[in-house]
């Protein structure tokens, strides 16, 4: 079993991410769960969704406390929650930054989201939307076929400006 | 045909299926999505049905019955403090003999203030005469609500069904969904006693000392006659539509030493504490209870129990626990955990396996 944890702030899209992530997964023929966690959080919060992906139908519903990938859909989490707590050691991290991250020499890829939604135009209330090039950048990590990114993308919005923010992930994230 | 689902649709998209006359509902976390997307389908046409926003639960629950009574099928959702609420509409849905089918997402009760998983709120109606089912997926949260209109509906029950489903841990899952064609599986609801303007009759009239007992004997014969009508119904539906149910759930009890029994989502979690445990070499096993009323006969033999509660009766036990060892005189290791939502994983889960002592209480996270 593949354990995702990904975090992000109440409004950025973090928990249809999760969800666009498992039915990918879905589609690839796999078996998947995302069980976001659901506080009182409000927008701008520090939230935190869990995708698990399988061969086998997944049993379990408690959190993913010892995460394979940590996503961080907004660095600026990091100042306030240890997103590594409890990763595998062989864990690796995917985070939405321009810049090279330091995450204690667990192998991080980078992509920067924020620029991606913003070139494009992809703004949604002000924020700009980082889910659906997350896709992008999962299919490009392996996690999920390209075909699937795009199908799951399609089936949750009718804009086709968010596929083309996971082509352009997918193109632009660095390992 | 797949799809993918949070618990929530998978229930709303069963009741478009199922094709109730009436919807009556009054919105409550973590259930709401049911009742929206059930709005939103009557809304677009997608399905056909009266959809009655109330006020409040316990109109909700007797819009249902006023709905019931005239012959027709009726739903509606709820959870935790509207659940409470409806309280005496329950029961009289149960004695009036109205098929009214309900799903419940699971939900603690206040105060203090707290909207995620426990099952107090169901089991405190444990003697409302309804049917209750504890789901355990997404995939059985849809299959159960259509076995559910079909049992309630059956002329040997007569009785409402409750569908319960862990409050967010099950309601706000995102999991793969197979649905289905259901054809004929669920028959055109007929109720011999619904209100025929030709043949006027009173409802509700007094019931005097001599008659009122009967009526309740009534009550329990339709109760135990149900348990055939569930057999029959989860049999039926694996036929036509491959997944079997039962109303106990066994993984890896056959040769089992010691069994974890638990409801709703823990029961699930359990089967993968059984797998840790069976590679320490402690042969365990899990038994998820799915019907708690009718309360299902489980032949245990000499096996070890560990039993989780998300509920509690104040004086007395774990609800499960309490009911296991009056039912079937065996003393197991009552576990009480997840409460209020409480994390508990599967590793918990083989620690309290581990670490059990027969006929003791261990309440997690309290006790040493």
């Amino acid at each position: 079993m593949y354990e995702i944890r990904l975090h992000s702030r109440g409004g950025q899209g973090g928990v249809t991410a999760a969800k666009m992530i498992a039915h990918a997964a879905i589609l690839d023929g796999k078996y998947a769960t995302a069980n976001p966690f659901y506080g009182a959080e409000r927008r701008g919060a520090a939230v935190v969704s869990f995708i698990r992906i399988d061969d086998r139908p997944v049993r379990v519903y408690s959190q993913i406390r010892n995460p394979d990938l940590v996503i961080v859909l907004d660095a600026t989490v990091m100042e306030t929650v240890d997103v590594l707590q409890g990763i595998k050691p062989d864990g690796t991290v995917l985070v939405n930054s321009p810049h090279p991250v330091d995450m204690k020499g667990y192998p991080t890829s980078r992509v920067d989201l924020t620029a991606i939604a913003l070139s494009i135009g992809l703004v949604l209330a002000g924020s700009p939307i980082l889910n659906t090039p997350l896709l992008g950048a999962c299919a490009k990590l392996g996690l999920i076929s390209v075909e699937s990114a795009r199908e799951a993308i399609r089936e949750t919005f009718n804009d086709e400006r968010n596929v083309q923010a996971a082509d352009q992930a997918y193109e632009e994230l660095v390992k | 045909m797949l799809t993918v689902a949070t618990g929530n649709k998978a229930v709303a998209t069963a009741v478009k299926h199922a094709k109730p006359a009436v919807v009556a509902a009054y919105p409550i976390t973590p259930q709401t999505e049911i009742v929206e997307q059930i709005a939103n389908f009557v809304e677009t046409g997608e399905m056909e049905a009266n959809y009655i926003p109330v006020e409040s639960e316990h109109s909700s629950m007797a819009a249902c019955i006023g709905a019931s009574a005239t012959g027709v099928r009726s739903f509606t959702a709820t959870s935790s403090h509207g659940l409470v609420y409806m309280c005496e509409m329950l029961h009289w849905a149960a004695g009036a003999r109205l098929p009214i089918v309900m799903a419940n997402a699971n939900r603690a009760l206040g105060p203090g203030w707290n909207i995620w998983a426990e099952h107090s709120d169901s089991l405190s109606m444990r003697d409302t005469g309804w049917l209750q089912v504890y789901v355990g997926s997404v995939q059985e949260a849809y299959d159960a609500t259509l076995m559910a209109f079909r049992i309630a509906e059956h002329e040997d029950v007569m009785l409402p069904v409750m569908i319960n489903l862990d409050g967010f841990t099950l309601t706000h899952i995102m999991q793969p969904l197979e649905t289905v064609d259901i054809g004929d599986f669920i028959p055109p609801c007929k109720i011999a006693h619904a209100i025929d303007t030709a043949n006027p009759g009173g409802y509700g009239t007094l019931t005097p000392p001599t008659e009122h007992f009967k009526f309740r004997w009534d009550i329990e014969r339709a109760m135990r006659d149900s348990v055939d009508v569930i057999r029959e119904t989860e049999d039926e539906f694996a036929r036509r539509f491959g997944r079997r149910y039962a109303p106990v759930e066994e993984y890896r009890c056959d040769d089992a030493d010691v069994v974890v029994v638990a409801m709703g989502t823990l029961g699930k979690e359990a089967e993968v504490a059984a797998d840790i445990l069976r590679n320490e070499g402690i042969r365990a096993g899990s038994a998820r209870l799915r019907w708690f009323r009718p309360f299902p006969a489980i032949d245990f033999g000499d096996k070890e129990l560990v039993v989780i509660d998300r509920d509690y009766s104040f004086g007395y036990g774990g609800i499960l626990a309490r009911e296991l060892q009056a039912a079937f005189g065996i003393t197991p290791y009552s576990v009480i955990a997840g409460l209020g939502g409480q994390e508990v994983t599967y590793d918990d889960i083989a620690g309290f396996v581990r670490e059990r002592k027969p006929g003791a209480e261990f309440w997690f996270g309290v006790s040493d």
